[in-house]
């Protein structure tokens, strides 16, 4: 039996399905949103470096790299965000966040 | 045969870590599975040849995102049993766009006929993945290397601007203020007269 591109890109697809599954059923808590966020960037990221390797092209691993730092940025801005706003409300629901509705 | 086992456990492992991520009560568990998540992803790279990538996935997302998240967690003091309210109400129409989304994805990954040139054959004294990607990342690749730098900059910047904070009655240490004094503003000088004392 041998592992090709195909195994790869499946579970790449079921990692960004959970993730976006993640966004949709955890409509509270803004901490696994973030961490949905994460895993559809892995998923992005184990596409990437399939591709790469299955094509023998470095370039993949190169753009990994770059998804990796976005998404370390984007994490910790993201939790920035979130103990300010604790701060400020004192809970982290995202329903309430309609202040700047008008 | 090995490589097979070893994926097929990596990606269960994967896959079920992953989905506890979102589905567990505890927030902290929550992290703890995304660890697994992110350490089997490196398992995953390490089987596709990329270890160079594997590892900065363990270094960067276990050894800083991880920690982060975790700190983040257990430093906000949360009711977090009622933010997990709510979950079954949203979960069929969630689970509705997943369905159609992992359909779609596994259509397009099926439909798509690749003529690669397959898994280059490791050959003793060739590269290694660290090698080429430094050849490729430190000459092609330079600028976006740099802006890579940029963006990790200013989000660093970004995060401290939006924590800090000065409160009030907080006694901190005001170094112009040390390295400003001398003797004639700090010691005065009093002649007492035996017996009487300061008064």
């Amino acid at each position: 039996m041998d592992i090709g591109l195909g195994h790869y890109l499946a579970v790449a697809a079921a990692l960004f399905t959970i993730g976006v599954f993640g966004i949709f059923v955890n409509r509270k808590n803004v901490i696994i949103l973030l961490m949905s966020i994460e895993l559809v960037l892995l998923s992005v990221n184990v596409n990437l470096v399939a591709f790469s390797t299955h094509l023998g092209n470095i370039e993949g691993q190169i753009f990994a790299m770059l998804v990796l730092t976005v998404a370390a940025a984007e994490a910790a801005v993201g939790l920035a965000i979130l103990v300010t706003y604790f701060r400020n409300r004192g809970d982290i629901a995202v329903e309430d966040l309609n202040l700047m509705k008008g | 045969m090995a490589e097979a086992i070893a994926f097929y456990a990596l990606a269960a492992i994967a896959v079920i870590s992953a989905f506890c991520v979102i589905a567990a009560r505890n927030p902290v568990h929550s992290v703890l599975f995304l660890i697994l998540t992110f350490f089997t992803a490196a398992g995953l790279f390490v089987l596709m040849g990329a270890e160079f990538l594997a590892m900065l996935l363990v270094v960067v997302y276990v050894g800083a995102v991880a920690v982060l998240f975790l700190f983040v967690v257990m430093m906000l003091d949360v009711d977090f049993v009622e933010l997990k309210q709510g979950f079954l109400s949203y979960a069929p129409l969630g689970g509705l766009v997943a369905l159609a989304l992992l359909a779609e994805l596994i259509l397009v990954a099926s439909a798509v006929q690749l003529e690669g040139a397959g898994r280059p054959a490791i050959v003793s004294g060739a590269p290694t993945n660290a090698e080429q990607i430094g050849a490729v990342l430190y000459t092609q690749y330079f600028l976006l290397f740099q802006l890579s730098g940029l963006v990790l900059f200013v989000a660093m910047i970004g995060a401290i601007v939006l924590t800090l904070r000065s409160r009030e009655g907080v006694r901190k240490q005001d170094v112009s203020r040390q390295v400003g004094r001398n003797p004639k503003k700090a010691v005065e000088l009093k002649d007492v007269s035996p017996g009487q004392g300061l008064g």
